[in-house]
């Protein structure tokens, strides 16, 4: 559905994208991940016909972005950064305005206008003026607009900014419910986001493609071994001295909290789940365990690793 | 032509949804107003001045009328810049305008859907004036010609378009409301400045004539549609709502 194919764009002498290739099957979520600056929004601006290309060639539902960028818009939702709405307008009516001029025909206008609004709970908010709307209402606006002719391919940058927690949970279900009859790309620099809602995700930064691969594989994948978290209540280097016995443990970092408790980390080999043995290597002490769960890495930890460590990971997997 | 006219609706929304087009109506109505009844006092004491002195034969409804037409053609280069400044700016700022440059419609229908609202909402804030002088029409003897209302109409028509679609172009040069009105009064100034220039006699005036916004205006004024003069101002709109597409299309590539 998507083809992107050694995209370069460069603002002056900085290079924001740098030959950027990857592809999007149709049906598919893509997570686009990466700080900010990373060259997502770019990316995004280029493949919705905003802006062109210095060099490279992008494109979707087999038209070419820069040729036929007309064909390419009809095929696209585009939510950017900021939703582009006007203050001025109550809902129902810049709706109506975004379906006329992306060419939804008369007679299906009034229903494709009130089915973006139930997609995205606006029902109650039909005959409001945006600019009376909070943040949260304004994004899920943006996001009408964006499904509101019910594009081939929608693109979302960064479609849970500035939402509360359960906003954020039922932005993440309506894309996940669009997916299948849509292709959806999405940007964020939230990791859990990428984990829940998208099936492959490519890594960004600084212009370049880290990564592209699953979720699942990318954290494994890069995790190399399975980090675990402690809480006991022990002497602190009887405690060390006890973890270092276990088997397929490594680098071991103990800290003592209050009450005579004890924060410990333990790093394991890969591929091994060491849990159970920490577990009963503590308990066979006699000590109280009070937590001891499987940490999952940060994107910052994922950054450090693909942009410091081995360039190993970095091999883009499609 | 689906496109054109979505914009063109949202635009004419967004003048009425807003106090503008109020303000701007309202104050026209009052400034035009109020010059008309002056000239009308004016016309009536020059009128039995003219009797006591023996004149029989005076255009009086016709010398208001050239004076009506000569000040909203001075009232316009105030007024019109209100209805233009925000048309891009606006745009730019909130973000919409990444809205509309990714769907599927064109810079043209664009540009043109924004200028024909403005032309739309000009021709509104003339209505009352034609008020003003189908009153008089009907009050005066002798009874004015209305080909000469109607050419003058034509002609305030076509000069406002003229100044809108100068306006229009301003205002996607830049991001910022308050500088594109600056940019179109001193653009507007510069075009009545010209036309003082216009009135020397030489070559050089003979030139700035034929260039001068204002002076083609003139004609139409006194009842005259002259083929030149028409052509001067569709190619003059033409001319900036041309160089309005071409700087909406280029930023595309100027941003950063």
């Amino acid at each position: 559905m998507i083809e992107v194919e050694s995209l370069t764009k460069k603002y002056g002498s900085t290079t924001a994208v740098d030959a950027v290739s990857f592809s999007v099957k149709k049906g598919e979520i893509l997570g686009f991940l990466g700080p900010n600056g990373a060259g997502k929004t770019t990316t995004m601006r280029i493949l919705t016909g905003y802006m062109p290309a210095t060099s490279g060639t992008a494109r979707v539902a087999g038209c070419d972005v820069a040729n036929q960028s007309l064909e390419v818009r009809r095929h696209i939702g585009y939510l950017p950064e900021a939703p582009p709405v006007y203050p001025d307008m109550t809902v129902a009516a810049y709706l109506d305005f975004v379906a006329r001029i992306k060419n939804v025909p008369a007679e299906r206008r009034a229903s494709c206008v009130s089915d973006a609004m139930h997609k995205t709970n606006l029902d109650d908010k039909r005959d409001e003026l945006i600019k009376h709307l909070s943040r949260g209402y304004k994004q899920r606006v943006g996001l009408a607009q964006a499904v509101v002719h019910d594009p081939d391919v929608i693109i979302l940058d960064e479609p849970t900014v500035g939402l509360d927690p359960k906003q954020i949970i039922e932005v993440r279900h309506l894309i996940k419910g669009l997916a299948g009859n849509h292709t959806i790309i999405l940007s964020t620099h939230i990791l859990p986001e990428v984990s829940m809602t998208c099936d492959r995700v490519v890594i960004i930064n600084k212009g370049k493609i880290a990564a592209v691969d699953t979720p699942q594989n990318l954290t494994t994948q890069l995790r190399g071994g399975q980090r675990v978290r402690i809480e006991a209540r022990a002497p602190e280097a009887a405690l060390r001295e006890a973890l270092t016995h276990v088997e397929g443990a490594a680098r071991i970092q103990t800290e003592s909290a209050s009450d005579g408790r004890v924060l410990a980390t333990v790093e394991a080999a890969e591929g091994q789940d060491i849990r159970g043995r920490l577990a009963s290597a503590i308990v066979e002490k006699g000590w109280p365990l009070f937590e001891l769960r499987g940490v999952s890495l940060s994107l910052e930890d994922i950054f450090l690793e693909l942009t410091t460590d081995d360039s190993a990971h970095a091999q883009p997997a499609a | 032509m689906r496109s054109f006219y979505a914009v063109y609706r949202k635009e004419m929304g967004h003048y009425f949804v807003s106090p503008v087009a109020y303000v701007v109506i309202g104050v026209f109505v009052f400034v035009t107003g109020f010059f008309f009844t002056s000239y009308i006092g004016q016309a009536i004491l020059a009128g039995l001045q003219g009797m006591q002195m023996g004149m029989t034969q005076q255009d009086l409804p016709g010398e208001v009328m050239r004076a009506f037409f000569g000040i909203i053609s001075l009232l316009i280069l105030f007024f019109l810049p209100m209805l233009t400044m925000g048309v891009y700016a606006e745009e730019r700022k909130r973000g919409t305008m990444e809205l509309l440059m990714t769907s599927p419609i064109t810079e043209t229908q664009i540009v043109l859907g924004k200028f024909f609202a403005s032309l739309s909402l000009y021709a509104i804030m003339l209505v009352p004036t034609a008020g003003y002088l189908t009153y008089m029409y009907f009050h005066s003897d002798p009874i004015p010609p209305w080909r000469m209302m109607l050419a003058g109409y034509v002609g305030v028509l076509l000069f406002g378009g003229a100044l809108l679609a100068l306006g229009t172009f301003l205002s996607s040069l830049t991001e910022n409301q308050i500088i594109a009105a600056i940019l179109t009064f001193t653009a507007f100034l510069m075009l009545w400045v010209l036309n003082l220039g216009a009135n020397a006699s030489s070559s050089v005036g003979a030139v700035l004539g034929y260039l001068s916004v204002i002076a083609h205006y003139n004609d139409f004024t006194k009842g005259v549609v002259d083929t030149s003069s028409l052509i001067y101002y569709l190619s003059f709109i033409f001319l900036f709502l041309f160089l309005t597409v071409r700087a909406v299309d280029s930023l595309r590539w100027r941003r950063a």
